[in-house]
């Protein structure tokens, strides 16, 4: 009884058109850009550098790149003032790490019970908005009074960097999640938990992920923040300490570091969002 | 015999975002009997779908009752099946654990969801493609995941809203036949909604013309058409063609009469 036809054969998956020569134009285009993108920075760091050996920038005001070169390298090999350098990174990350946790988890949760009922959403999405235009790293000041020098400050303002931005998300997510998708999950015979679990999460997900991206920074900045306003240990006291030494390079040495940090953040978090959203189509090469 | 779905004096009423009542439908009559193919045809927007969210629980009436083998409906029963116009298929889950949600959801161990699923799944012809995902699939090959999901459910109604009117002209025929041969196994009452006339009255027993907004039904009309059918060929049939020609007459009154009121 069934037909299997010719009409119903699956979708090609974008493929490209392997041919050599198409193979061998594309990654001379790849090389091109590579080469070009080092051009670009060889430019910039070089006239930087001549500019502070011509005398046309001062370098007691905006650092010289070979400075900058110095003082990491005297850093990673003989520390920083304030201890390993290795230890005040390690520090960031944690208060980082735990910040961005709890208010990923908090702000997911909250976030999915909020959208999932109609009445608290209707209430609270006004104050959701409120939320998330204030400025929040203003808070870093009254958390460094309420829980001291310590981790638990800095960790709470990066809880509370991440949590509304998550928060608004899922929220916006389950909200958006396709009534089509809901009614098909009803009428098949899901409860309203079932619902949540197997329709508004997953179709939430990639507004979740998406948010999650951007708010590994926003902990990273919390956490710095927070160390900066006060703190015995950490990336941003590095910063705050090359400040008042009128280091210029330490303070550029210290924003390459989060740099890399954050960097290596972003590439587990694009990791762990392929393989979340490996359902979803594929993009067209060139991409 | 009691009616397998019957709607008396239904009203359905919605609020315009600028505030207006909008009437979908009033006065809404309508019985379908176990087993009983029945199509619904009127102008876009007559509150087709509308009528289908009733019946599956999905919304309630304002006014009028909706019965299911003699008890109102309260919530969405079990003993109904709904197949949406929309792609509705899970686009995370891939074509076995499309087909097999359904079961699982109703508590069905899930050895068991995944043997009928299995089952299910080669019945609607799309054995090897088990573990795709819907965006791999075509048009026609996702409407084969809808069918085989909603009817491994074994529904008693089966509600259809426009389930093909997103397919190609020939992807469309074979899902009909496709479509007649579930039902001949199952014999759940189908109410078909189409905004294609042809389509009612190749599929259906008895096809019913509803009214602009709000929607009443006009006239309904016994299609005599032995079964089984032919889809292919019966389109070119002589008594075809003349119940087409009563229906259709009927039929544009309605979307003459709906296109006076937008304008």
């Amino acid at each position: 009884m069934s037909l299997v036809t010719q009409t119903d054969e699956p979708r090609p998956v974008a493929q490209a058109f392997k041919t050599d020569a198409f193979v061998t134009l594309a990654r001379r285009r790849k090389l091109f850009i590579l080469i070009m993108r080092i051009a670009v920075l060889a430019v910039i760091l070089g006239g930087w550098e001549l500019g502070v050996r011509f005398n046309f920038i001062d370098p007691f005001f905006f650092g010289q790149p070979s400075g900058i070169a110095d003082k990491l390298v005297e850093w990673i090999t003989e520390g920083t003032s304030i201890g390993p350098l290795w230890y005040q990174i390690w520090v960031t990350i944690y208060e980082a790490c735990a910040g961005f946790l709890i208010g990923a988890v908090l702000g997911i949760l909250c976030g999915v019970a909020l959208g999932r009922n109609e009445l608290l959403s209707d209430i609270f999405s006004i104050y959701v908005k409120v939320a998330n235009s204030i400025p929040r790293v203003i808070l870093g000041s009254i958390f460094i009074v309420a829980f001291g020098l310590g981790a638990a400050s800095k960790v709470a303002l990066a809880v509370v960097m991440v949590f509304f931005v998550v928060f608004a998300n899922a929220f916006q997510g389950v909200r958006e999640a396709d009534k089509t998708l809901i009614s098909n999950a009803r009428v098949l015979g899901a409860s309203r938990w079932q619902i949540t679990r197997s329709v508004v999460i997953p179709s939430a997900t990639s507004w979740i992920l998406a948010s999650l991206h951007v708010s590994f920074g926003f902990a990273l900045v919390g956490a710095i923040v927070g160390e900066f306003l006060g703190a015995k240990q950490g990336v941003g006291l590095l910063i705050a300490t090359a400040q008042g030494a009128f280091d210029a390079n330490g303070v550029f040495a210290s924003m390459i570091v989060v740099g890399a940090v954050a960097l290596i953040a972003e590439a587990m978090l694009t990791w762990l969002e392929g393989r979340l959203l490996s359902w979803r189509p594929e993009r067209v090469a060139g991409e | 015999m009691l009616p397998a779905v019957e709607l008396s004096d239904v009203a359905r009423r919605f609020i315009k975002p600028d505030g207006d009542i909008l009437t979908a439908l009033n006065g809404f009559d309508l019985s379908i009997a176990p087993g009983e193919f029945c199509a619904i045809v009127g102008p876009t927007g007559c509150g087709k779908s509308t009528t289908l969210g009733l019946i599956a629980g999905l919304a309630r009436p304002q006014a009028g009752s909706v019965q299911l083998f003699g008890a109102e409906v309260r919530d969405v029963d079990r003993r109904v099946g709904l197949v949406f116009q929309q792609d509705a298929v899970f686009p995370w889950k891939n074509v076995v654990q499309n087909v097999e949600a359904g079961p699982l959801f109703r508590g069905t161990s899930k050895s068991k969801a995944r043997e009928m699923a299995l089952d299910w799944v080669r019945r609607v012809g799309l054995s090897g493609f088990e573990q795709s995902l819907p965006h791999q699939l075509s048009g026609g090959m996702r409407k084969r995941v809808a069918l085989a999901q909603t009817f491994i459910n074994k529904p008693e109604v089966l509600l259809m809203d426009e389930p093909f009117s997103a397919l190609d002209v020939q992807t469309r025929e074979l899902m009909q036949e496709e479509l007649l041969n579930l039902w001949t196994e199952n014999r759940a009452a189908v109410l078909f909604v189409t905004h294609d006339l042809d389509e009612a009255i190749l599929l259906a027993d008895k096809v019913a013309v509803l009214t602009t907004r709000p929607a009443r039904i006009k006239s309904i009309y016994d299609i005599d058409l032995e079964r089984p059918r032919a889809i292919a060929s019966l389109r070119y049939d002589e008594r075809f063609i003349e119940i087409a020609r009563r229906i259709s007459k009927d039929l544009r009154e309605e979307v003459m009469r709906a296109r006076e009121k937008q304008t």
